[in-house]
């Protein structure tokens, strides 16, 4: 019980995407205008991230060793057509600012890597546990880049559509910090991120030395 | 001839499409440290995605349009590119041994770059003709050339300067890489 439990909660710092494991990077650039965007994309990836483990981890006795990376492709790729065509039609919005990175959830790195990294060598349960853990770390980044580049770039805070726009957090004379939303603040606001839990880490691990 | 003129410049400039589309980024990071590896990955990467934006193309008007199968795209896609990347590096590696000394390794990465299966939706959502079709995927993968190079060029002179410890490695490569982009920000408007 204790290894299922530490299989799931290392994806939610030890590991998390795609800060640690630096995998996935496009999706986390593209789609991180707002918190909710990120958030939904993070959720889709989940889906498909614990359906494809589980799938593999099941199947892991019974697919050759030579085409397992086509195998695995074709399991989650299945997976992310089923995605699709639920998001088109319950989320449409979401579907439409998503648009071509919810097909290109196939090529998202971190899904194939736990595939061939961990579920083809473990039992479903284990699987499915590391699966949901590292898509909702990974959800999680998502969420917490988007918020950022949200407030920074546009003052708001789960913006979704107009009709549901979320709150004003910043004071009335904010000055949006339009960069933000632009591509280029996208890999800036990443790098600065990445760089802080880096520190994080490099703090615990002088204090873990000083013991 | 002027209309395709136009389109190299928006896919390989305006519309970079590892700066501008995010579509990549991971080789983008992982294979830009030193400057022999990016000019081998985009050569690579040059070659698979004009062939597979064809391929593609073709797949898609001629299989999944007449069978109304178009809701296939994704996997039918994936499985193309896998088997064309799978083909290719036979072929090279029979036909052409110098070449496949110099992409053979970056070869297998490819199938994972959605770069690819990304410009192979691109041509089909925005109904690009065949010709169109195979100039955009040639222009596209010649800007994620130019970004990779750029790139390495940079951060082989990380080697000769200090930087903060947080930020070593991919951290200051993001942020490497939002310089670069905010420089070709200055290219929209151009087309």
């Amino acid at each position: 019980m204790v290894s299922i439990r530490s299989e799931f909660t290392k994806g939610l710092w030890t590991v998390i995407p795609p800060f640690r494991l630096v995998l996935g990077l496009c999706p986390t650039l593209a789609v991180t205008t707002t918190g909710i965007n990120g958030m939904g994309m993070g959720l889709a990836t989940t889906f498909v991230l614990i359906f494809s483990n589980l799938f593999v981890s099941l199947l892991r006795r019974f697919i050759p060793t030579q085409v397992r990376i086509a195998s695995f492709i074709v399991i989650i790729a299945s997976f992310v057509v089923i995605v699709e065509l639920v998001m088109q039609a319950y989320f449409y919005q979401l579907f439409k600012v998503l648009g071509i990175f919810i097909p290109l959830i196939v090529v998202n790195c971190i899904i194939l890597g736990r595939a061939e990294a961990f579920a083809s060598k473990n039992n479903p349960l284990r699987s499915l546990a590391d699966g949901l853990g590292i898509g909702l770390g990974f959800t999680l980044s998502l969420l917490v880049l988007g918020s950022i580049r949200e407030l920074l770039g546009a003052g708001t805070l789960l913006y979704y559509s107009a009709t549901a726009p979320g709150f004003h957090v910043m004071w009335a004379s904010f000055e949006p910090f339009a960069f933000m939303l632009k591509p280029p603040g996208a890999f800036v606001a990443l790098g600065i991120l990445l760089a802080f839990m880096n520190l994080i880490s490099q703090i615990q691990a002088q204090k873990g030395g000083g013991r | 001839m002027g209309e395709f003129i136009l389109l190299m410049i928006s896919a390989i400039l305006v519309n970079n499409i590892l700066l501008i589309r995010f579509l990549g980024n991971c080789p983008f990071l992982g294979v830009s440290k030193s400057m022999d590896t990016a000019t081998g990955m985009g050569m690579a990467v040059i070659f698979v995605l004009t062939l597979a934006g064809m391929i593609t193309w073709l797949v898609h008007h001629y299989i999944l349009v007449p069978l109304d199968l178009t809701y296939l795209r994704t996997i039918a896609f994936i499985l193309v590119i896998a088997t064309l990347v799978q083909f290719v590096e036979m072929v090279i590696q029979k036909t052409a041994p110098p070449l496949y000394e110099a992409l053979g390794i970056y070869l297998p990465l490819i199938t994972t770059n959605c770069a690819v299966l990304g410009v192979a939706i691109i041509n089909i959502d925005e109904g690009y003709d065949l010709i169109t079709a195979i100039f955009f995927s040639f222009a596209s993968a010649c800007g994620f050339a130019l970004a990779l190079v750029l790139m390495a060029g940079i951060r082989e002179r990380f080697a000769l300067v200090e930087i903060p410890k947080a930020f070593e490695g991919t951290a200051i490569g993001l942020i490497t890489a939002g310089l670069i982009s905010l420089a070709f920000s200055g290219f929209i408007g151009l087309v």
